[in-house]
């Protein structure tokens, strides 16, 4: 009773008490439009959809660690080489403190994160991008974790999973970070040759030189609907051929279309296809 | 000489191209066309000739000597059908234990409607994972530009031969330019900053071999083909010692090292 009375009477608990309950409206329950067809969501409803619009299927871009948390077995990812960072080896100007700020923004070290886990109980190891460090381009920190983890599979005959997004080659480290698709292909190779399986999901945009390496290479190769995929970007070929684009061009549907993907996989359905891939491909090799 | 004035003379009109080097260093050269799935892209020029009297397979980016042939080559730019070409021409080099010598020579892969939907990257893709895995050994002569992933698709190799004035670059000074400063007439800047030149990719532990120009290689034709013939003889020599198997650990050894000291 007097604890009652006190939660009514005290005025300042009362402000404090509406003040975090404004704060939990206004984050969780922000409208969010979709920017395709305009339809208007709260967040929340969103994230439960997977960040898929529920009206015209599009895909909201998600960052890697909202993959980390849906793609894998609840709480069985565990990193590596985490704690691998680049630096700026041909001494780009204003390089170095562009990682430094995007490092403390962002969280994360560099644009992509690799570790093990399981899906549906199988072992894996799994890749993800991630766009919003430097465009999630390829510089040698990222072409270092991505090898190492083809490595790591390879010695403990494990598949890989990568989540693709990508603006391309890193163009402040030049030449090192396009070699760095020569060695991503070469470790992709290995472990290919060992037998093992490479399941490659290119999100939106997969660009440049991560389509003319790894991502490319995939026994199976996926996509999420609507994402860019293509070698050159479609800017630079219309300024080349200097006529419009076909509709649809370098779209995952345009290239299921053309031969180049085995599926168009919903995010929604993801975990699940996955799953699969992984349940079918189970078993000793010889 | 600034780095501008080199990728200058990479590209200047008259530079030697491809097919010159191969007629001046090779014997009986047969010229081999297609790639059974698509078609036939003239900017990859492929076949087998003797070496020194060694049956060798020869591949390389040719661009053209005037407009005509250049709009028929799209300025050295080649197609998907170019690189699945070499890819076809490398595994018969394995098949019959042929070394495979590449000349690179190109501004980039073509940008175009076609040669996204026919896959341009996954046949760059190809081309790289598979030169790294070929267990005859391989020799990259870098004679002009070579430019993005389209040069790579011929440049994973044993020995790096770059002319002194050939340039190796994640992207053309131009597209570097638009793509960090948003402007493309900043490419001069872009020229210093990007460590394109055989000098620099010598001292970055990607080159192996210059070989020099005198006042520029289309000056000196003839002591530079001499020149880039010695150079493929003596790798010839070395590599020619080693198992397949061993020459696919170095090669992975090789790349595994590049950037390695940033990471």
């Amino acid at each position: 009773m007097r604890q009652w009375v006190r939660r009514m009477y005290n005025p300042f608990k009362k402000k404090r008490e509406v003040l975090s309950a404004l704060r939990e409206i206004k984050e969780s329950g922000i409208a969010m439009e979709c920017k395709a067809c305009g339809h208007r969501l709260y967040k929340e409803e969103f994230a439960k959809n997977s960040y898929v619009c529920p009206e015209c299927g599009y895909h909201l871009g998600v960052t890697s660690s909202y993959r980390i948390k849906t793609i894998p077995d609840r709480g069985s990812f565990r990193e590596i080489c985490g704690s691998i960072k680049g630096g700026n080896p041909l001494g780009f100007p204003g390089y170095g403190e562009k990682l430094e700020e995007l490092r403390e923004n962002i969280g994360l070290k560099e644009a992509v994160v690799c570790g093990t886990g399981k899906i549906g109980g199988t072992k894996t190891c799994l890749c993800f991008m991630d766009n919003r460090f430097m465009m999630g381009s390829m510089g040698t920190a990222v072409g270092e974790k991505t090898t190492r983890c083809f490595e790591y599979a390879t010695r403990h005959k494990l598949p890989v999973i990568i989540f693709c997004a990508s603006g391309g080659a890193r163009m402040q480290e030049g030449i090192l970070s396009l070699f760095q698709m020569a060695k991503t292909s070469a470790a992709v190779r290995n472990h290919s040759e060992s037998g093992q399986l490479f399941v490659s999901v290119l999100t939106h945009p997969t660009t440049g030189g991560v389509t003319a390496s790894f991502a490319s290479l995939g026994d199976i190769i996926l996509a999420e609907p609507g994402a860019l995929i293509g070698f050159a970007g479609p800017r630079v070929i219309k300024q080349t051929i200097g006529q419009e684009l076909p509709e649809g061009f370098q779209r995952a549907e345009y290239l299921l279309e053309h031969g180049f993907l085995d599926g168009v996989c919903d995010r929604r359905d993801m975990r699940k296809t996955l799953g699969l891939i992984l349940k079918l491909h189970k078993g000793e090799k010889k | 000489m600034t780095a501008k004035e080199r990728v200058e003379l990479a590209r200047h009109p008259d530079r030697p191209r491809c097919s010159e080097y191969i007629e001046t260093i090779f014997d009986d050269f047969l010229p081999l066309a297609g790639d059974r799935r698509a078609g036939e892209d003239k900017s990859i020029i492929g076949g087998i000739g003797f070496y020194r009297g060694l049956p060798v397979t020869v591949i390389g980016q040719q661009k053209g000597r005037d407009l005509e042939e250049n709009l028929e080559v799209r300025f050295g730019m080649p197609n998907p059908e170019g690189y699945r070409k070499a890819q076809r021409l490398m595994e018969q080099a394995e098949k019959f234990g042929r070394p495979v010598i590449t000349f690179v020579d190109t501004p980039g892969a073509y940008p175009g409607i076609e040669a996204e939907n026919f896959g341009q990257g996954e046949a760059i893709a190809t081309s790289i994972a598979q030169m790294s895995g070929l267990k005859v050994p391989v020799i990259s002569v870098f004679i002009g530009e070579g430019g993005s992933g389209g040069a790579l698709a011929l440049g994973v190799c044993d020995r790096m031969i770059m002319l002194e004035n050939s340039i190796f670059s994640i992207l053309s000074p131009e597209g570097f330019a638009s793509i960090l400063w948003k402007d493309s007439k900043r490419s001069d800047e872009a020229c210093e900053m990007m460590k394109l030149t055989a000098e620099d990719l010598y001292k970055l532990g990607i080159c192996d071999r210059i070989v020099r120009e005198g006042s520029g290689a289309h000056l000196n034709r003839a002591a530079v083909f001499s020149r880039v013939d010695r150079e493929i003889g003596e790798a010839l020599e070395q590599l020619m010692k080693l198992k397949g198997s061993q020459l696919v650990k170095d090669r992975y050894r090789r790349l595994r090292g590049i950037g390695k000291e940033t990471v």
